[in-house]
């Protein structure tokens, strides 16, 4: 029972009235954000994240956590409203939330997928509840070794479970990880790869300044682009009668949205997964245990709560990770991990010890978000529907000015302005390219935190690599990196293998 | 978009070589009693973004990846003079921070993004382009107490610092 106890106490420090006002105002903002059309729960954490330094960490964080959950909400709206996904995690959202829409039905949908997603939210954050102190015990006895056997299992999922462009996907974990090896040496405080002896590289590159120029430059230059054509928003009429019934109404797609929690949650853990694939793969298993599978893709409303209950489930899932082994599930909690080093806290497991009020109180916020984020959605679905029509010529400047001034604001260097803007534009053309750009968030995050481990692993074994295999936790941990990294390879040799019999 | 493809692996592979240079000016190799040298984590890392641009090269002559095989272009016509006017847009504000401060820049790319690429009225264009850097400055220079770099109009904020600090 100590693991209530210590949640009663968080929720004492998540309903302090300073911490459920940033709780609120998080969902709001992240409703607004998840609605918009190309923006997620990542481009607002990041943009926003500079923001936080007015509040403590416990603030900062609750406030995130709950734009990250409000996001997962929005992103519904304009996948059933528009037709176009309103994040990449709301995409499996479009294919029945759509033709139900044009059917007539789009406040059901809308509905529904406030009612998923809160299932999701609750089923999720219960899991998480029971899970994240054992696994955060068993972590605490980790050391370098197993460390840096976590992390490569981290981005070994990536090429395991990423797209098929293999060497794009490789390339961006190595660009994070040497950007991340920019400033002054850790072990030697050598400054190294200063380019061009600009004294702005010294303090190296923060994690914010590519997170801010990939996610907020970036993601605007990329949704310029693709959202030249216009497109028409659909109708929706609202009573406090019709969302009564299809509240009840909600128990139809109850199984659906039930089964896609607990396939978002786990899914949600692995850092390359997530919620995009989760709410994907969530709607295919909604599809293939149904009775009527056919229905589907034509306004089935299983296949907008089966994948509206897989994201948001996957959101708190990719917490975990993050939280107890100081490895981020997600691109958004890879940013959330950042914010957490320029706090002062070291994440991993120790924060379960030293920080119990940090983590009791993020934990607890995130049962009141996923109340206050349903209860926002519910009552201001016409509000969020009018920021669909907002013209995104007002919007997108007003982004880019946010996104230079919080760049700038963390460091107060123009130096790293001026990198937000490069990185922003080149990281638009890569993505046009195909290359994944979320692996070099990470890699830059756990750059620092790789470099050291795997140094010191080395040191402590006088450089025999043998130490990340020998020990009996890290052992297993590289063994299941190796498979994941010959997944792919494996799939192209018995593919080659089955065209050459043909 | 083919032809991108390969500018694309070919200047990253460059980079890739320079950055092996530039780590190289560390120690790359086994330091006694001190583990690997402090160029040896970025160095192999490079290497590797190297072997990557190598291969990604690899499959644009065989035709793998999708961007090798599509004849589209790789900025389309309707959207590159857009995408090309804001990015000259957003360079020339951050250099015009340098000299006239994020006050006068912030208002003059607000009004120059709703009222000329948006075509906006006028009362709006202006109201966004006022409201923004206000906000902005309340927030950051009252709230955070973070001085926003402001070039050349630095006095003018003096009697507002009185006021407000």
């Amino acid at each position: 029972m100590e693991t209530f106890d210590l949640l009663m106490q968080g929720f004492g420090i998540a309903l302090e009235p300073l911490n459920l006002a940033l709780v609120i105002f998080g969902c709001a903002l992240g409703l607004f954000i998840g609605a918009m059309p190309g923006l997620g729960s990542v481009n607002g954490v990041a943009i926003l994240l500079p923001m936080t330094f007015l509040v403590p960490p416990t603030g900062a964080i609750i406030f995130l956590a709950a734009i990250y959950y409000g996001a997962m909400y929005g992103g519904a709206i304009s996948s059933i409203m528009l037709g176009i996904p309103g994040a990449s995690t709301a995409v499996a959202t479009t294919f029945d939330g759509r033709p139900l829409a044009l059917a007539g039905k789009a406040d059901q949908a809308l509905i529904t997928a406030a009612g998923a997603s809160f299932i999701g939210g609750t089923i999720s954050v219960v899991l998480f509840t029971l899970f994240a102190p054992p696994l955060a015990e068993v972590a605490l006895a980790f050391g370098a070794a197993e460390e840096f056997a976590l992390m490569m299992l981290a981005f070994a999922t990536f090429i395991g479970l990423g797209g098929d462009d293999i060497p794009k996907t490789l390339f961006s974990i190595f660009i994070g990880l040497v950007l991340s090896a920019v400033g002054l040496d850790i072990i030697s405080g050598e400054p190294r790869l200063i380019f061009g002896d600009l004294p702005g590289f010294f303090h190296g590159i923060n994690f914010l300044v590519l997170a801010i120029g990939i996610y907020g430059i970036g993601e605007m230059l990329w949704t310029i682009e693709s959202s030249h054509d216009g497109v028409k928003v659909s109708q929706a009429s609202f009573s406090i009668r019709r969302i009564a019934t299809h509240l009840k109404g909600l128990k139809h797609s109850l199984k659906a949205s039930v089964m896609g929690s607990f396939l978002g949650y786990f899914v949600g853990i692995l850092p390359a997964a997530g919620a995009t694939p989760g709410s994907i793969m969530a709607y295919g298993m909604a599809k293939t245990m149904s009775k009527d599978p056919d229905s589907f893709g034509k306004g089935n409303i299983e296949g907008v709560a089966a994948p509206e209950s897989a994201n948001n489930a996957a959101s708190t899932g990719s917490m975990l990770p993050m939280l107890t082994l100081g490895i981020p599930g997600s691109p958004t909690t890879a940013i959330l991990l950042g914010g957490m080093v320029i706090w002062g806290l070291e994440p991993g497991p120790m924060l379960f010890v030293e920080h119990q009020e940090f983590v009791w109180g993020l934990i607890a916020s995130l049962y009141v978000a996923n109340l206050f984020a349903m209860l926002i959605n519910l009552a201001f679905i016409p509000a969020f529907i009018g920021v669909l029509r907002m013209p995104f010529t007002i919007l997108a400047p007003i982004i880019f000015v946010l996104c230079l001034v919080g760049g700038y604001a963390p460091t107060q260097n123009m130096h790293d302005v001026w990198l937000i803007l490069i990185f922003g534009i080149v990281g638009y053309l890569m993505r046009k390219l195909d290359y994944p750009l979320a692996p070099a968030v990470l890699a830059i995050v756990l750059g620092p935190l790789a470099e050291t481990s795997m140094r010191q692993a080395l040191l402590m074994s006088d450089g025999n690599l043998m130490i990340f295999i020998e020990r009996p936790i890290s052992g297993p941990i590289m063994g299941g990196a190796v498979v994941l990294f010959l997944l792919p390879l494996l799939k192209l040799f018995r593919k080659s293998r089955v065209s050459a019999s043909d | 978009m083919r032809r991108a493809e390969l500018l694309m692996a070919l200047v990253l592979g460059a980079f890739s070589v320079y950055l092996m240079v530039k780590s190289a000016e560390l120690p790359i190799g086994w330091i006694p009693d001190e583990g690997p040298g402090g160029g040896a984590f970025p160095f192999w890392l490079a290497f590797g973004m190297l072997i990557c641009c190598v291969w990604i090269v690899a499959r644009w002559v065989r035709r793998k990846s999708p961007p090798s095989r599509s004849t589209e272009p790789y900025l389309a016509v309707t959207t590159r003079s857009t995408i090309i006017r804001v990015i000259v847009a957003l360079t020339l504000m951050i250099g015009a921070i340098h000299i006239i401060g994020i006050y006068l820049s912030i208002p003059l790319f607000l009004l120059y993004y709703v009222r000329v690429m948006g075509g906006h009225r006028w009362p709006v264009s202006v109201a966004v382009s006022v409201i923004t850097p206000v906000v902005s400055f309340f927030f950051f220079e009252i709230a955070l107490r973070i001085t926003l770099p402001k070039g050349y109009t630095e006095p003018l904020f003096y009697p507002l610092y009185d006021i407000f600090m």
